[in-house]
């Protein structure tokens, strides 16, 4: 996937680490970056500093998965009414604004993705454990 | 670091559950359930993101190797044509027509398109000469139409689009000062809707809108004939405004392969033959590259550390009919290197596998191959120049051939220029080589034409492809530098984006064949290049559906196309692979370690792809972790098993099906779909002659027999493809009773 054996660029790091079974956050990220990347090399990160860290990462279970509790829990909080359902514009709102914002990319597909075309809704129950479901794990 | 997020939503959370008088969340709870989301959903998309891309490459994997194929089989043709043109005995066939290195395109072929009528009946686009405006628009409205332009027409278009292109350069200046901005586009391979996309949105070729097409207009898509008509009348149209580059595709060769040929042939049943002469000379006419302001160089492939823009402008283009004809020092050099390879082969102990040839060609240099060759020659009177070295590895498929390695009588009757050359039971002669000079010009085309760019410094040949060269920065650089360019546009390669920018900007590759793996697969796009020349990316994706698809969905349908492709290829090589296994699993367990089996798929199937990322698709584990090797190839099968065949020529047949389709393609003289037995029989010796794979004459006179359902001596071959076709059990519904048994025939 890199450009060349020995060296990956900063931006597809996250999706390598997302790929090894981690669940970092951003500030997770830009802690790990910054641990691996060297001045020398501005854009890219070589595999040589990138191994040993992401080794002691994945040893140490660093960033485990969220458990399908926890993010339906996470859901609740944010359904205030406990509709089991939330709106476009709530979700948007709290995805862009709270926490570690989306870029309106990101919104845009999470949007796609998870709203149901029929009632404009975004059922959280139902799509935690369809979209949970990884073959590969 | 990351444990301590999760941690305290998780307390967080608890603590909510408890308290049930929280009507509000507190901010920090809310920022922290935002947070868990967005670490989900961030991760989601980038698994999403890894299919994507893993689906990617074993597209394009299969799709360059596919390229390679093409090579082996057209040095196949080339050795046909030079031993054994008549296949039937009556008459040029349509090899001799295709591949006859005589007839100079610049030529003017005698055609009678004036003779041709056309009936009543007929209620497609008519159009008249010198083509005006209203002609351009009716080919537009009937192509929406799904008409189909007759054949009158498209000889007569093709006629004149050869007297025009004769008049042309190599090299085509452009300037921006007198135009408005030039739209360039890239790949189109037969996609009419791409086309029309294009046109809808950035306006019809005019004065007020000059294009630079960079070449493949056809194969792959099922609209070729149509897109290339259409390039064509605008053309002849405006031709100081539609400008063509040629791409690799423009060549008779490698659309035997990749479905223009089968497209003409199908949509011209009387006249496609000549139609593919006019298309052969019109392809090889295509200037090769254009250059805007003297300062932006347009050419499909890519360029070379030989790329001389100044002796590209100065040579015989149409000379170089196809880049996979080599020139005839080459294909003597083929011939030669067949019979050392062959000569090495019976040597080592395993003959009948193709692959152990393989690995003994890698082991020889070029300089051991020559040195080995001329002993087999007669005369060393022409020895081969270290130029041709790099011609010797461009002609240097991994190609067993059967011949056998007789010594050659000498014969004092024998003239000193020829070549004499084992062919099945005989020998036969081939002419010594021709001079240098045109194997430089061809090269020059060639790396133009196939080349592709790369980020590592230098320039390789670009082994993957089968022609041309991978050129690093440093080359785009100097050859920028010496001619006083600024920027190299080229296509050539599917962008996911429908461009792409590397060698710091200096390149732009511009990639217009949206959907082109798969539905959703990539968009297309297209550049605008003003006067100040900054280039413009415009992007689009024609979508079949009108429903829009998730990114999920999109890359589902892709991951499962790829992967079944994937699985076929696997499937194609099973015997192979199964010898692999074994010898990692000698206790006989059914399972080696996932190195193991990434090791010896990655030796047999050759494609550079992550198997260990795609084994959870592709093969089961057993208990203990190691792979259970047979899972492979549970899933699939043949359609129906024909009790005489045995697994391993089922397997060969299927491996090779394009290539017996293409040849089978050929024989078949009056496209009905039928040959005689005696013809499925020749063909089969000759190929698998070429191939080296040991077959059983009377297993295929078996087959033969038994395909030829109604005993009149002649073989549907389409029905004879659709037996060896082999078909995923899981599509079809109803197979649990036979299931069982398939699996004991041919595990």
């Amino acid at each position: 996937m890199a450009d060349n054996q020995f060296s990956k660029k900063s931006g597809e790091i996250s999706t390598i680490i997302y790929s090894l079974g981690c669940f970092p956050a951003q500030a997770d990220l830009h802690d790990f970056i910054a641990e691996v990347r060297t001045e020398i090399t501005i854009g890219y990160i070589h595999l040589e500093r990138f191994l040993p860290v992401m080794t002691k990462v994945l040893l140490e279970q660093k960033f485990p998965p969220i458990p399908e509790d926890h993010l339906l829990q996470a859901f609740e909080v944010l359904d205030k009414e406990k509709k089991g359902y939330l709106e476009p514009e709530e979700l948007s709102k709290y995805m862009t604004q709270e926490g570690e914002p989306f870029t309106q990319e990101e919104m845009d597909e999470m949007l796609t993705a998870l709203t149901d075309r029929d009632s404009n809704l975004i059922y959280y129950k139902d799509l935690i454990s369809q979209l949970t479901i990884d073959p590969d794990m | 670091m990351g444990c301590g997020t999760s941690v305290a939503t998780e307390t967080q959370v608890k603590r909510l559950q408890t308290d049930e008088a929280v009507k509000t969340p507190s901010p920090t709870l809310t920022m922290k359930a935002a947070i868990l989301i967005q670490q989900w959903f961030r991760r989601y998309m980038a698994r999403l993101e890894m299919r994507r891309r893993y689906t990617w490459n074993i597209f394009q994997s299969i799709e360059y190797a596919g390229e390679q194929d093409q090579l082996q089989l057209s040095s196949f043709f080339s050795f046909m044509l030079d031993n054994f043109t008549h296949l039937n005995g009556n008459g040029p066939d349509l090899i001799s027509q295709l591949l006859d290195p005589v007839v100079d395109p610049w030529v003017d072929r005698e055609t009678c398109y004036n003779l041709i009528s056309i009936p009543e009946s007929y209620t497609g686009p008519r159009i008249s000469f010198p083509l005006s405006v209203s002609d351009t628009n009716s080919l537009l409205c009937a192509f929406k139409e799904q008409q189909t332009l007759h054949a009158r027409y498209v000889m007569q278009l093709l006629y004149e689009t050869k007297k025009l292109l004769k008049q042309m350069p190599n090299i085509i200046n452009l300037s921006t000062s007198y135009t408005n901005e030039i739209t360039i586009c890239g790949d189109l391979h037969g996609r009419l809707d791409d086309l029309l996309l294009i046109f809808y949105k950035n306006g019809l070729p005019s004065a007020e809108t000059p294009y630079v097409f960079n070449g493949d207009f056809v194969d792959r898509g099922k609209k070729s004939v149509e897109v290339v008509i259409l390039l064509f009348a605008y053309l002849l149209l405006y031709p100081d405004y539609m400008h063509l580059n040629r791409g690799n595709h423009e060549d008779h060769i490698m659309n035997l392969r990749y479905g223009f040929t089968k497209e003409v042939m199908q949509k011209y049943k009387i006249h496609g033959r000549e139609i593919l002469q006019l298309f052969q000379d019109v392809f090889s006419l295509l200037p090769v590259a254009t250059v805007i302001d003297g300062k932006i160089l347009i050419v499909h492939g890519g360029i070379s550390d030989q790329t001389d823009l100044d002796f590209l402008s100065t040579i015989e283009r149409h000379k170089v009919k196809s880049a996979l004809k080599f020139p005839r020092r080459g294909l003597e050099q083929l011939d030669i290197d067949h019979s050392c390879r062959q000569a090495k082969r019976m040597r080592s102990t395993d003959s009948s596998r193709p692959s152990s040839c393989r690995s003994h060609k890698s082991q020889l240099t070029p300089n051991q191959r020559k040195r080995q060759c001329r002993l087999s020659r007669q005369d060393s009177a022409a020895s081969t120049s270290s130029s041709s070295s790099s011609s010797s590895s461009l002609c240097s498929p991994r190609t067993p051939s059967c011949l056998s390695p007789r010594p050659c009588p000498s014969s004092p009757n024998m003239p000193y220029n020829i070549l004499q050359v084992p062919f099945l039971d005989s020998l036969s002669s081939v002419p010594l080589p021709s001079p240098p000079q045109h194997e430089q010009d061809w090269k020059q085309i060639v790396d133009i034409l196939w080349s592709d760019p790369k980020t590592q410094e230098g320039c390789s040949l670009n082994t993957f492809r089968g022609g041309g060269c991978y050129f690093g920065p440093d080359v785009t650089q100097r050859l920028l530098l010496q001619h006083g360019l600024q920027l190299l546009i080229r296509s050539h390669e599917c962008k996911q984006e429908g461009y792409e920018l590397c060698h710091g900007g200096q390149v732009i590759t511009i990639f217009s064949a949206s959907n082109y793996y798969e539905e959703g697969s990539n968009r297309g796009a297209y550049i605008k290049l003003g006067r100040e020349l900054v280039p413009r990316f415009y992007q689009y994706q024609v979508s079949r559906t009108t429903r829009k698809l998730t990114l999920t969905q999109r890359v589902r349908a892709a991951e499962g196309s790829a992967l079944r492709v994937l699985k076929e290829k696997l499937f194609a090589h099973r015997s192979e692979l199964m010898v692999g296994f074994q010898q990692y699993d000698q206790n006989d367990t059914g399972c080696v370690s996932v190195s193991e089996w990434a090791q010896v798929l990655e030796s047999v199937v050759r494609l550079d792809l992550p198997w260990r990322t795609l084994r959870p698709r592709l093969a089961n584990l057993a208990p203990d972790g190691s792979v259970e090797y047979q899972s492979c190839f549970e899933d699939m099968g043949p359609e129906v098993p024909l009790p005489q065949v045995t697994p391993n020529l089922a397997e060969t047949l299927f491996r090779y099906r394009t290539d017996i389709e293409i040849i089978f393609n050929i024989i078949d003289k009056d496209h009905s779909g039928l040959i005689s037995i005696e013809e499925f029989r020749h063909t089969w010796r000759l190929f698998s002659a070429h191939l080296g794979v040991a077959i059983d004459d009377r297993a295929i006179d078996d087959l033969a027999h038994s395909i030829d359902f109604n005993k009149d001596g002649s073989i549907d071959f389409t029905e004879f493809l659709e037996a060896f076709r082999v078909v995923h059990k899981l599509d079809i519904k109803d197979q649990q009773p036979s299931e069982k048994t398939d699996r004991e025939k041919y595990s």
